[in-house]
């Protein structure tokens, strides 16, 4: 049987076909949809979780490898950086049952917040790393990755990108095949002390060339002969770009496993056509391996470090050819994403707004907080650091910004990495004001159940961090709970906490408007005998409403009748 | 050897491009086709502007499909039909929902919508067709239905059998939407 399938549920499928049994992961795009397809498996078979952030997902396949079953963990790029502590020691104790971590790359960060890349984590903690370029490949290379992680006693990184992972394409079904291996306890090799470990770095160093000799002759690497004018060594996403711009004028090698590079097949390929390119995307590694083994390949002096390639992109580049194309002399309006009509976090950002903060950001839906017409955020590093950053500006700021700086973080985000931070804030005690914007779910990576909205990746009722309970317990007396949607409690509240001489966390709680358990009621309408196109219902931003014919209209497609604008109007003229 | 040919998905995050493009990956599978899908998930479907890539023929390399390449593009959106208007291929074609949908800058009366984008577009020499696959939706029962209306539209002219489509139909819609979907399918091929 085949079909058309994600990338990412390839990956899921092939977890399956492999027979694992354990799947922990943290939402992250284009990462999400492989731990969501495996949860639909039967759980009985292969259970799957979502873990609170990547580093407890990592280690709880690390621990499921140690008992003796087949394991794995899925997250974005920027996920892997905080699951390289448990990584790179695994890296050291090796396996019992397969360990497989995927790590999905985005090149030209439709949805991130940085753009690196993940195979210097591989080359970093010294695993082997399989990257696939589409759906076929990818179930065929998860179920290798088991292979390669038991044979030669480490975990087994799988690289996807945004274009691997949200294409789909062909994938042949196969059937399920268990492996399992027993515990037996081994200190030696499980417990990472300084005496264990230095034996283990030596082992480390001779499973590289084991796995480089390997790499010589693994079918995830191969060679397809056409023409001898041009040589293309690509990986991933390129390789399909560059089979597609040069087709049969080139001849290609193929690496599907980029990390280790093997050296003899590339120098063979190497002699034996005229002019080498290599062709990755982001950073210059097989170029960089390349010149160590004496090549001088055309790499990134011609291709870009930035974003994605693509086949015009690459016939330009190497063969001079454009494309021609017809456009219009209007200026095409941007379209940028923004908040949804009915988003709980708009009232929280007009409010900030209106009262000029410092507002210290987070990464989620509410980072759309930062646009126009909003614009109320100073700053966004990576998950946690609103709450963690606040302090330290605050701390550095002596004082003088504790009544005008808040911290933004959203339910899943704090229960991430926003928790050590505000720790922090009361240990070392800055009168921070942190704002946990609880739309009790994970929004921006399509809705995932967390730990503090009481169900688990099934839908089953589970465990529901009380946040109140939790910021109280770490030392914060102040905590406050409010309706975002009603904009005078909002005002009021941010500017009690922000007056107060103590730490406080104020609770938005409202759930997110795309949530299908919560009611809406009918759209607003516009009087337009009242409305006096003040335009203080555009201050919110919200893309229900517009001015039609010099008077407000809301979008009856759109509205969700949260009310929001109605408490802007000062004359009445929204009505149900 | 067939030829790779190259359509297009575009419109405003929300608008159920996924779904359509799921159907069109169904139908061409069925036709026997190698087929690939790139999709945009994440911040991007936000309400902002997104876009669908799909490519068959008899052997697929690349999912994406860059300026001048588009045989089809299938707009939800009479803006957007403007914005991937380069993407169009030299005597390519769009269909076009006339639906317009102001984007943020225009709400916020910073820009203006360009008026007569299709007129517009036309007098470049480009085969658009313009339909009110809102108003066809909402009369299926559904102004989310705007996606199959087009997917209907489609059908006419795409050479396939219908019993592919009403397959790619019941492979794809969930089961509580499929009456309207199907209405709304029936009345795209029948403008």
């Amino acid at each position: 049987m085949a079909g058309l399938m994600l990338g990412n549920q390839a990956v899921a499928r092939g977890l399956y076909e492999a027979g694992v049994e354990f799947v922990s992961s943290y939402p992250g795009t284009p990462s999400t949809e492989i731990t969501e397809f495996a949860s639909t498996y039967d759980k009985n078979e292969m259970y799957s979780e979502w873990a609170p952030n990547e580093k407890v997902a990592c280690e709880a396949a690390i621990g499921a490898s140690f008992a003796g079953r087949r394991s794995f963990c899925a997250m974005k790029h920027v996920g892997l950086n905080v699951a390289a502590d448990p990584l790179y020691t695994a890296s050291y104790t090796g396996v019992n049952g397969g360990f497989v971590l995927a790590v999905a790359d985005d090149q030209g960060m439709h949805s991130s917040q940085n753009e690196q890349d993940s195979r210097n984590h591989a080359i970093g903690a010294k695993v082997p790393m399989l990257e696939p370029s589409d759906s076929g490949e990818c179930k065929e290379f998860t179920k290798l990755a088991y292979e390669i992680s038991e044979q030669f006693d480490t975990p087994v990184i799988l690289r996807l990108s945004t274009r691997v992972a949200h294409s789909q394409s062909i994938v042949e079904l196969e059937d399920r095949k268990t492996v399992r291996y027993d515990y037996t306890k081994n200190p030696r090799k499980n417990i990472m002390t300084p005496a264990n470990a230095k034996p283990k770095h030596i082992i480390v160093e001779e499973r590289t060339k084991k796995l480089r000799e390997y790499a010589e002759t693994s079918p995830l690497n191969r060679v397809e002969m056409f023409s001898d004018e041009i040589g293309i060594i690509a990986n991933g996403a390129a390789y399909q770009y560059a089979r597609e711009a040069l087709g049969e004028k080139a001849s290609y090698l193929k690496l599907g496993m980029v990390n280790p590079l093997p050296v003899k097949l590339i120098k063979d390929f190497a002699a034996k056509v005229k002019k080498l390119y290599v062709v990755e995307e982001l950073d210059d590694i097989i170029e960089t391996h390349c010149r160590k083994i004496g090549l001088d390949p055309i790499g990134k002096e011609l291709f870009t470090f930035i974003g994605e390639y693509s086949q015009t992109y690459l016939r330009e580049k190497i063969l001079g050819e454009k494309n021609e194309f017809v456009q219009l002399e209007d200026t095409i309006p941007v379209r940028p994403p923004v908040m949804c009509a009915g988003c709980p976090h708009r009232g929280v950002f007009y409010t900030l707004k209106k009262l000029g903060v410092f507002v210290s950001g987070d990464i989620g839906c509410y980072t759309l907080g930062s646009a126009a017409p909003l614009e109320a955020m100073d700053t966004t590093v990576c998950m946690g650091a609103s709450v963690s950053g606040l302090h330290g500006f605050n701390k550095a700021m002596r004082g003088e910004y504790e009544g005008k700086a808040v911290a933004v973080i959203g339910d899943s985000t704090f229960i991430h990495s926003g928790i050590t931070g505000l720790i922090n804030i009361a240990y070392n005690r800055t009168n921070s004001t942190v704002l946990i914007l609880d739309n009790s779910i994970t929004g921006m990576t399509g809705h995932q159940n967390n730990p503090a909205n009481g169900k688990n990746i099934y839908g089953d009722p589970a465990a529901a961090v009380d946040l109140e309970a939790l910021c109280h317990s770490v030392g914060i007396d102040r905590v406050t709970v409010i309706n975002p949607g009603d904009l005078a409690e909002t005002e009021r509240v941010i500017k009690e906490e922000l007056a107060a001489d103590a730490p406080s966390v104020i609770i938005c709680r409202k759930p997110c408007a795309l949530l299908k358990t919560v009611k809406h009621n009918p759209p607003f309408k516009v009087n337009k005998d009242k409305c006096k196109t003040c335009k203080a219902c555009m201050k919110i931003g919200c893309p229900a409403i517009s001015i039609t014919d010099g008077k407000a209209q809301i979008d009856n497609t759109l509205c969700v009748g949260c009310g929001l604008c109605t408490q802007m109007c000062r004359f009445g003229a929204i009505e149900e | 050897m067939a030829e790779t040919k190259a359509i297009m998905l575009v419109g405003v995050g929300g608008q159920g491009t996924l779904l359509a493009s799921r159907i069109l990956g169904n139908v061409l599978l069925s036709a026997g086709y190698d087929v690939k899908v790139s999709e945009v998930h994440g911040m991007s479907q936000r309400g902002g502007s997104v876009v669908t890539y799909i490519k068959y023929g008899d052997k697929i390399f690349s999912p994406v499909i860059e300026k001048g390449e588009a045989d089809v593009i299938i707009s939800f959106e009479e803006l957007e039909a403007a914005r991937w208007l380069p993407y169009l291929k030299k005597g390519g074609k769009i269909i076009t929902n006339s639906q317009q949908i102001n984007p943020m800058p225009v709400i916020m009366g910073v820009q203006e919508y360009p008026e007569n984008l299709t007129e517009k577009i036309r007098a470049k020499g480009v085969d658009i067709t313009a339909i009110d696959a809102l108003s066809l939706a909402e009369q299926a029962g559904s102004s989310r239905a705007v996606n199959v209306v087009l997917m209907g539209l489609i059908s006419k002219t795409a050479g396939f059998p219908e019993e592919a489509w009403q397959a790619a139909l019941d492979a794809c819609v969930p089961k509580k939407a499929m009456e309207i979907n199907k209405k709304a399918f029936a009345l795209g091929r029948g403008v």
